[in-house]
């Protein structure tokens, strides 16, 4: 995937625009991260990369992002399966052969090679994100759409999470849908401000991905961020 | 345990009751026989009454089998389908209209009066709680798994297996839950419009002969079996159906 993926135009659900005259692109193998107030549309623009908006009506040029893998606020685990089959869910959905070397490595990976066999239900929402992550990894996109998938974490798993993340997903090309500024200055290479007037671009720092949250630059770019959040439209 | 403690407690309250109640009113025995007579009665023709059980049992565990099964081919089905749903659905709610007591005497002319139409009576009890309990679970499916399955590039029949089915089986295990005390009430009934056995028409033959006794303690073998019946169900679903941690 080296074309970047772009997205011109406008979506309305119902007849109500949820956002018009949109122009995103995002940079191959970099991370992209859309902030903006609740409810301006930042899910629905993932959902439509992702090919799920369903009931939305988007007119415009959107490019094919192909096959994607996601991963959003709740972890998605199936209960009643275990964290590898968890892991290998992708697979059997398809019925593609069961690779459980493979997923056993993704498990390792996040750290949770001892919890294969438990059920989601005993594990922490932490492990459970992992486990998701796992999941996506399992996946392995070229194009990855994060939607706030550390907002339910406590601070610092959450800081560990984005570490985790932003090392295995290296090489990819990542929309991380926040609501953290901190966490944008962390990890955006692109940063984002979607308003209902347009989208707000925002200087990221340089340095590599995951940035050091005490970094300089780092809380130089969330001071920027915050500023901007606040600033009436 | 103080379930099974309070169930035998309140066995022997009933049974004091019912004694009182004769003491009483000195009502004549073939109207209500005393628990003791019922007792012995229940002994003496215990071949009798096993002979009938085992016919009663088998007719409402082979309704319970292909209702349960019906019903979950139904309701997949239904989910599936779209256009299904919309045309079937109107009659399953309008069938429920119809007493299905009523339709006893036209399945014994239809299906003769051996196992079949008890069965059948037994299964149409049945269907409709089973499919409409797993239907709705279906229907009720996180729609952020079915998102998540759709981006991962699950076919809507492999989405159904995979995910709709399995997070739906406690839906399905309430169900059959219901049908297990539905089922036997299908075959007694089935049994008291036409039939040479089980306990539903050793009943009504009792009944005819004033022999009060035998009907009493068919109709404790009856309720006793029932009991049994949703305790196994009960159990199995637990076993291996629900789940606590559903979300
Ligand atoms: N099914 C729907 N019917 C009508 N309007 C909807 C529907 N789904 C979403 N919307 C509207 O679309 C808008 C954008 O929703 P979206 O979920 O994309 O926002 P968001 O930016 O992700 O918000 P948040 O930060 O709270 O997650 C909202 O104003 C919402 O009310
Ligand atoms: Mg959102």
């Amino acid at each position: 995937m080296n074309q970047p993926l772009r997205m011109t135009g406008s979506a309305t659900i119902d007849g109500t625009a949820i956002f018009s005259q949109l122009d995103l692109t995002l940079t191959p193998q970099s991370w992209t991260c859309l902030l903006g107030a609740s409810g301006v549309g930042k899910s629905t623009v993932l959902r439509l990369f992702a090919g799920l908006a369903e009931g939305v009506t988007f007119t415009g040029d959107l490019s094919d992002p192909g096959r994607v893998a996601m991963m959003a606020q709740q972890d998605l685990l199936l209960p009643w399966l275990n964290v590898l089959d968890n892991v290998l869910i992708g697979a059997r959905l398809r019925g593609d052969r069961l690779d459980k070397d493979r997923a056993r490595d993704r498990l390792a990976q996040v750290g949770l090679a001892d919890h294969a066999d438990k059920l989601p239900a005993a594990l922490s929402g932490g492990q459970r994100q992992r486990v998701a992550l796992a999941r996506t990894l399992m996946e392995d996109r070229a194009v990855v759409l994060l939607d706030e998938p550390f907002s339910a974490l406590d601070a610092l798993t959450r800081a560990q999470m984005q570490e985790l993340t932003a090392d295995l997903l290296s090489g990819r090309t990542v929309l991380l849908v926040t609501h953290d500024p901190s966490e944008a200055a962390r990890l955006g290479q692109t940063i984002l401000i979607m308003t209902p007037s347009g989208l707000v671009d925002v200087t990221a720092p340089t340095t590599s991905i995951p940035r050091d949250i005490s970094a300089p630059d780092v809380l130089r770019a969330q001071t920027d961020l915050f500023d901007q959040l606040r600033r009436p439209v | 345990m103080t379930g099974w403690r309070a169930g035998i407690a309140a066995t022997c309250l009933a049974l004091a009751l019912w004694q009182m109640v004769i003491w009483i009113t000195g009502v004549a025995r073939f109207i209500l026989p005393p628990p003791a007579l019922v007792a012995q009665t229940m002994w003496d023709s215990r071949a009798l009454l096993a002979e009938h059980a085992v016919i009663t049992m088998t007719e409402v565990l082979i309704g319970l089998a292909l209702g349960a099964a019906l019903g979950f081919v139904s309701a997949i089905a239904l989910v599936a389908w779209p256009t299904a749903r919309a045309l079937v659905r109107p009659i399953l709610v309008f069938s429920q209209a119809v007493p299905v007591f009523a339709l006893a005497p036209i399945l014994t002319l239809w299906l003769g009066f051996g196992l079949w139409s008890k069965i059948t009576m037994a299964l149409i009890i049945i269907y409709f709680p089973v499919t409409s309990s797993f239907f709705d679970a279906l229907m009720r499916t996180n729609r952020d798994w079915i998102g998540l399955a759709k981006v991962m590039g699950a076919s809507p029949a492999r989405i159904m297996w995979h995910i709709r089915v399995p997070a739906a089986l406690p839906g399905f295990a309430s169900g059959l839950r219901l049908a297990a005390v539905y089922a036997p009430i299908g075959a007694i009934i089935g049994e008291w419009v036409g039939a040479s056995k089980g306990l539903g028409y050793l009943m009504l033959l009792a009944n005819g002969r004033a022999k009060t006794d035998l009907m009493f303690a068919a109709l404790i073998v009856l309720a006793v079996l029932t009991i049994l019946l949703h305790a196994t169900v009960n159990t199995l679903c637990e076993r291996t159906l629900d789940r606590s941690d559903v979300s």
